[in-house]
C-alpha cells in the first residue's frame, strides 16, 4: 500500500510540475511588450488589421482563457497553427521533425552509455595507475568541448579532409538507410561523445564506491576476479545512482541535440525551434519547449519509478 | 623449513607494510596450519589480525605491499597471478567477514547469490545448483531455507544473514575457511548459535579453520591452538589450555583475565586488559 | 595531484582574466573593423593567428571574446547565487511546506534548460546579451538552491546549532553566523562549476544566435562565421573553439581543486 501511495504522490507531482512549467511557457511569451499581432504585421500594421488579427488569434481574450485554451487544446493533440508556415498545425510541423531528433537522441544515448560504462569502470579500477588518470583525464577535457565545436572539428576532420561521411544534412531512413545512417554518424558520434565525458566522471565515482563496498569484497573472497566482481555486482547497485545522473542529464542532451542539429543541418525539433524563435511563431516555440519540458520532466518521473526496479529495498520494507 | 611440506597453510616471515610511507602494519609473522587444524588469531583492533587473513586470501589493498611467504597446499600466494588467485578463492580457501549486514549485494537473491560460488568454481547446473543452495542453507541453521533463498538481503536478520554467507563460504568444501570476527557483529544469544554451528560445519566438512577474534573466550569456542598478536608481531603462541594455565606475556595474561570472568568474586572490580599491560610501555 | 587540479585551473583562469583585462587597453589590431584587402590571413607575423573572412585579427578577437564571456559568466552566475543560495538556505533551515514549495519549483526550473530558455525569451524579446545572461542565470538557480539546502539541513542538525538555539539565537543569527558560512566553501566551488556551464551555454547562444549580436567579438560569434569558411579555411574553426575548452577546462579545474582544497570530507574515499 506504501507503494502504491508513493507512485501515486509521484504522478501528482510530474501533473503539478506539467503545469507550472506550462503556466511559467505561457507567462513568458505574454510578457511581450506590445503582442505578437503588431509583431507579426510590423509596425506600419493599420490598428483595424492588428485588431482583426488579435481577433483572428483569440489574443482579445482574458488571460486565463487564453492559457486555458492553450492547454486543453495540447490535452486533445491540438497544439494550435502557425502562422509562419500558413495554414499548418504545430503538431504536423513536429511530427517529423520529432523523428529526427529522436534517432539523433536515442542513437547517442546508446552510444553514452557503451562508451562511459566500460571507460568509467576502466577508470574505477585503474585509478592509481596511468590508464585511469589517462580516462579520468580525457573525460575532463571532453567536458570542456563545446558540442558545437566538437561537431565543427569532426566535420573537418571526416568530412573536409578524409571525406569519408557528408558534412552535413539528412536523408530519411525510408529513402536510403545507407545513406541515412551515412548523415547520422557525425550528428551522433559528436553528442554522444560530449555526454560521455559527463556521464564517465560519474560512472567513476558510482564504481569506485562499489569498490569499496563489504559485498565487492565479498565478491572477491569466492572467487570473482575483479573486473567480474565489479561486473556481477557492481552495475546494478552504481546503476541506482547512475540513472539519477542519467536523468538529470536529459535537459542537456536535448539541448545538445538542438545545437548539434544546427551544426549539421538536419530537420529536427531544434531546427523548427530556431526556425520558429527567429521569425516569432510563438505558438510553435510553445508547442515545441513544451514538448521538451514534458520530456525532461517525464523522464525525471521515470527514474524515480525505475529504482523501484532497480533497488529491492525501495520494494518492500518486510522481513522473509 | 621447520614444518614438513604437508602443511595446509604457511605463513613464513610474513611483511606487511601500506602506501607510500610504508606503515608497517604486519612484521616476521610465522605460523603453520595443518589440514582440518583449526587456528585462533588473537589481538586487539590494528595488531595486524585481520591484514594477516587478508594476506592469506590475495586481497591485501592495492597499496599494501607484502613480503615473506604464504604457501597454500603447497602454492606461493603472494606474487601469484590474479586469475590463478581468484581460482583458489572460494574453492580451496574461503573467508567469513566481520560486517553480514553490509557484506551480501543488496540487490541480488541470497539464493542466487550462494549458487554463483558454487556455479564459479563448478560449472553450471542451473537446477542442480539450486537444489545444493537450499540444502546448504538447511545445513547452516536455516529452518525456511527455500523462503530465505529468495529473499534480498534486508529480507533477512543479522544472523541469518551471517549464516548464508557461512554457507557461501563452505559450500565448495573448502580446505581452509579464514573467520575474520564472524560474531562480533551480532547479539549475545545469537553468537553462541553461530559460534556452535561453525564448530558443527567445520567438523562436517573437515575444513581447516583460521579463526580471528579479540575475545579469548570466543576464540576457545571453535579452536585448540591460539597465537597472540600484537602491534603487528605474534608475541605468544600455544594451545588454548596452555594460554589459559600459563600465560607467559603480560599482554596474554590480560587476556586470560577478561575471559575468565567467572572467577571474580561478587563485588570485586572486573579485570581490565591494562591492569596486565600497559600498551604504551612497550610500543616506545 | 590535487594540487596541480588547483594550479593549472587557476593559471587558465588566471589567462581568461588577464586577456579580457589587456583587451580593455590595447589588442595587436583593432578587433571590428573590416579590412578587405587582409583576408583570410594563415598565421604569422603581424597577425599571429592570422585574420578571419573581414579581415580582422583573430588574436585581438580572442581577446576581446574573454569579455563577453567574464561578463556573461560573471552577471549570470552573479543572478543565480543571489537567489539561489538564499532560497536554499530558507528551505533548508526552514523546511515542511516551503521546502516543498522551493523545491519544487526548483525542479521545473530545472526541466528548462539554459538554451530553451533564451529561446523563449528570444522569440519574445529579441536576442541579446542580456537575454542571454537571464536565460543562464534563471536555469542555474536550482543547482545553487540544491547546495545550499543541502548544506543547511546538514548545518541545522548539527550539536553546534542545537547549542547556539538553546542559547537562545534566532533563526537569522543562525543562517548569518553558522550557515552561511560553512556553506560557503560548497557555494564556492558549485559557483566555479556553473561558470564553467555558463560558458559553454554562452558560446552555445552566441553561436546560434541567440545571444550576444554577431557585430560583437564573442568566442561562440567567431566560430559561427568560422564555419562558413570550414572547407577553405578550417583553421579559423579551432583557435575560438580552443578559447573555449581553456576557459571550461580551467573553471572546471579549478572547482575541482577547490572542492578538494576547502574540505577534505569531500575528498573521494582513496
Amino acid at each position: 500500500m506504501r507503494l502504491a501511495l508513493r507512485i501515486g504522490r509521484r504522478i501528482g507531482i510530474f501533473a503539478i510540475s506539467l503545469v507550472g512549467a506550462s503556466l511559467l511557457i505561457f507567462m513568458i511569451t505574454k510578457a511581450l511588450p506590445g503582442d505578437v499581432a503588431q509583431v507579426l504585421l510590423g509596425i506600419d500594421a493599420t490598428p483595424e488589421a492588428v485588431a482583426k488579427l488579435r481577433a483572428e488569434l483569440g489574443l482579445d481574450r482574458p488571460l486565463w482563457v487564453q492559457y486555458a485554451s492553450w492547454v486543453g487544446g495540447m490535452l486533445v493533440g491540438d497544439f494550435g497553427v502557425s502562422h509562419v508556415f500558413p495554414g499548418q498545425s504545430v503538431l504536423s510541423l513536429i511530427g517529423p521533425r520529432l523523428a529526427v531528433t529522436l534517432w539523433l537522441v536515442g542513437i547517442s544515448m546508446v552510444l553514452t552509455l557503451l562508451i562511459a560504462l566500460p571507460a568509467g569502470m576502466v577508470a574505477a579500477l585503474k585509478r592509481r595507475s596511468w590508464q585511469g588518470v589517462a580516462v579520468s583525464s580525457a573525460a575532463q577535457v571532453g567536458m570542456a568541448i563545446p558540442v558545437f565545436w566538437g561537431g565543427i572539428i569532426a566535420v573537418v576532420v571526416f568530412a573536409v579532409w578524409l571525406r569519408w561521411l557528408p558534412a552535413n544534412g539528412y536523408v530519411p531512413l525510408t529513402q536510403d538507410p545507407v545513406q541515412w545512417a551515412r548523415h547520422l554518424v557525425l550528428p551522433c558520434l559528436t553528442l554522444a561523445g560530449v555526454q560521455a565525458a559527463v556521464l564517465i566522471r560519474y560512472v567513476r565515482s558510482a564504481f569506485v564506491e562499489v569498490l569499496n563496498e563489504d559485498y565487492y569484497r565479498t565478491a572477491r573472497s569466492v572467487g570473482w576476479t575483479p573486473m567480474r566482481a565489479l561486473w556481477r555486482h557492481g552495475v546494478r547497485n552504481a546503476a541506482i545512482s547512475l540513472v539519477t545522473v542519467l536523468g538529470l542529464q536529459v535537459g542537456s542532451v536535448l539541448v545538445g541535440a538542438i545545437v548539434v542539429e544546427s551544426v549539421f543541418a538536419l530537420p529536427g525539433l531544434g531546427s523548427l525551434l530556431l526556425t520558429a524563435v527567429n521569425q516569432r511563431d510563438l505558438l510553435v516555440v510553445q508547442g515545441t519547449v513544451m514538448l521538451l519540458v514534458l520530456t525532461v520532466l517525464g523522464i525525471s518521473a521515470l527514474v524515480d519509478f525505475s529504482y523501484l526496479l532497480i533497488d529491492p529495498r525501495q520494494r518492500t520494507g518486510d522481513r522473509a | 623449513m621447520s614444518t614438513p611440506p604437508t602443511s595446509l597453510l604457511e605463513v613464513t616471515d610474513l611483511g606487511v607494510r601500506f602506501g607510500h610511507r610504508r606503515i608497517e602494519a604486519v612484521r616476521a609473522v610465522s605460523f603453520s596450519l595443518e589440514p582440518g587444524q583449526r587456528l585462533g588469531v588473537i589481538g586487539e583492533s590494528g595488531s595486524g589480525k585481520t591484514v594477516t587473513a587478508l594476506a592469506v586470501m590475495g586481497l591485501l589493498p592495492e597499496n599494501a605491499t607484502a613480503s615473506g611467504s604464504i604457501r597454500v597446499a603447497g602454492t606461493e600466494i603472494l606474487g601469484l597471478a590474479e586469475p590463478e588467485l581468484a581460482r583458489l578463492r572460494g574453492n580451496v580457501l574461503s573467508m567469513v567477514f566481520q560486517e553480514p549486514m553490509t557484506a551480501l549485494d543488496p540487490t541480488m537473491r541470497v539464493g542466487r547469490q550462494v549458487a554463483e560460488v558454487l556455479r564459479l568454481h563448478q560449472g553450471a547446473e542451473p537446477g542442480r545448483a539450486r537444489e545444493r543452495v537450499v540444502d546448504m542453507l538447511t545445513r547452516v541453521g536455516l529452518d525456511d531455507a527455500e523462503r530465505v533463498a529468495d529473499a534480498y538481503p534486508h529480507q533477512l536478520s543479522g544472523g541469518q544473514r551471517q549464516r548464508v554467507i557461512l554457507a557461501m563460504a563452505v559450500i565448495n568444501s573448502p580446505r581452509l575457511v579464514i573467520c575474520d570476527e564472524p560474531t562480533t557483529a551480532l547479539d549475545v544469544t545469537v553468537q553462541a548459535k553461530v559460534l556452535r554451528l561453525l564448530d558443527e560445519v567445520l567438523t562436517e566438512s573437515g575444513a581447516a579453520c583460521l579463526f580471528i577474534s579479540h575475545d579469548l573466550a570466543v576464540v576457545s569456542q571453535v579452536c585448540d591452538q591460539v597465537v597472540v598478536m600484537l602491534d603487528g608481531r605474534i608475541v605468544e603462541a600455544g594451545t588454548v589450555a596452555e594460554l589459559f594455565t600459563a600465560p607467559r606475556h603480560p599482554y596474554t595474561r590480560g587476556l586470560v583475565a577478561t575471559a575468565r570472568l567467572d572467577l571474580v568474586e561478587p563485588g570485586q572490580r572486573l579485570p581490565v586488559v591494562e591492569d596486565f599491560y600497559e600498551a604504551d610501555e612497550v610500543r616506545s | 595531484m590535487k594540487r596541480f587540479q588547483l594550479v593549472v585551473g587557476l593559471v587558465l583562469v588566471g589567462l581568461v582574466v588577464a586577456s579580457a583585462i589587456v583587451s580593455l587597453f590595447w589588442t595587436p589590431f583593432d578587433p571590428i573593423q573590416v579590412d578587405g584587402a587582409n583576408r583570410l590571413r594563415p598565421p604569422g607575423w603581424p597577425h599571429l593567428l592570422g585574420t578571419d573572412g573581414f579581415g580582422i585579427d583573430i588574436v585581438s578577437q580572442l581577446l576581446v571574446g574573454a569579455r563577453a564571456t567574464l561578463l556573461v559568466g560573471i552577471v549570470s552566475v552573479g543572478v543565480s547565487a543571489v537567489v539561489g543560495v538564499p532560497l536554499g538556505m530558507v528551505a533548508g533551515q526552514l523546511g515542511g511546506w516551503l521546502d516543498e514549495v522551493v523545491m519544487r519549483a526548483a525542479d521545473i526550473v530545472y526541466a528548462f534548460p539554459a538554451l530553451i530558455l533564451a529561446m523563449l525569451f528570444a522569440s519574445v524579446w529579441g536576442a541579446s546579451t542580456v537575454t542571454a545572461m537571464a536565460a543562464i542565470g534563471i536555469s542555474t538557480i536550482p543547482a545553487f538552491a540544491r547546495v545550499s539546502r543541502a548544506g543547511a539541513l546538514q548545518v541545522v542538525a548539527s550539536d553546534f546549532v542545537l547549542a547556539a538555539r538553546v542559547s537562545g539565537t534566532s533563526r537569522l543569527g543562525i543562517a548569518v553566523r553558522h550557515v552561511g558560512p560553512n556553506i560557503a566553501p560548497v557555494v564556492g566551488v558549485q559557483a566555479s562549476v556553473v561558470f564553467a556551464l555558463a560558458i559553454l551555454a554562452e558560446a552555445a547562444l552566441s553561436y546560434l544566435g541567440l545571444g550576444t549580436p554577431r557585430s560583437v567579438p564573442t568566442w561562440g560569434n567567431m566560430l559561427r562565421q568560422a564555419q562558413d569558411q570550414l572547407f577553405t579555411a578550417p583553421l579559423q574553426s579551432v583557435w575560438p573553439g580552443l578559447a573555449i575548452a581553456l576557459a571550461v577546462l580551467g573553471f572546471n579545474l579549478l572547482g575541482d581543486g577547490l572542492r578538494d582544497y576547502l574540505d577534505p570530507r569531500l575528498r573521494e574515499v582513496q
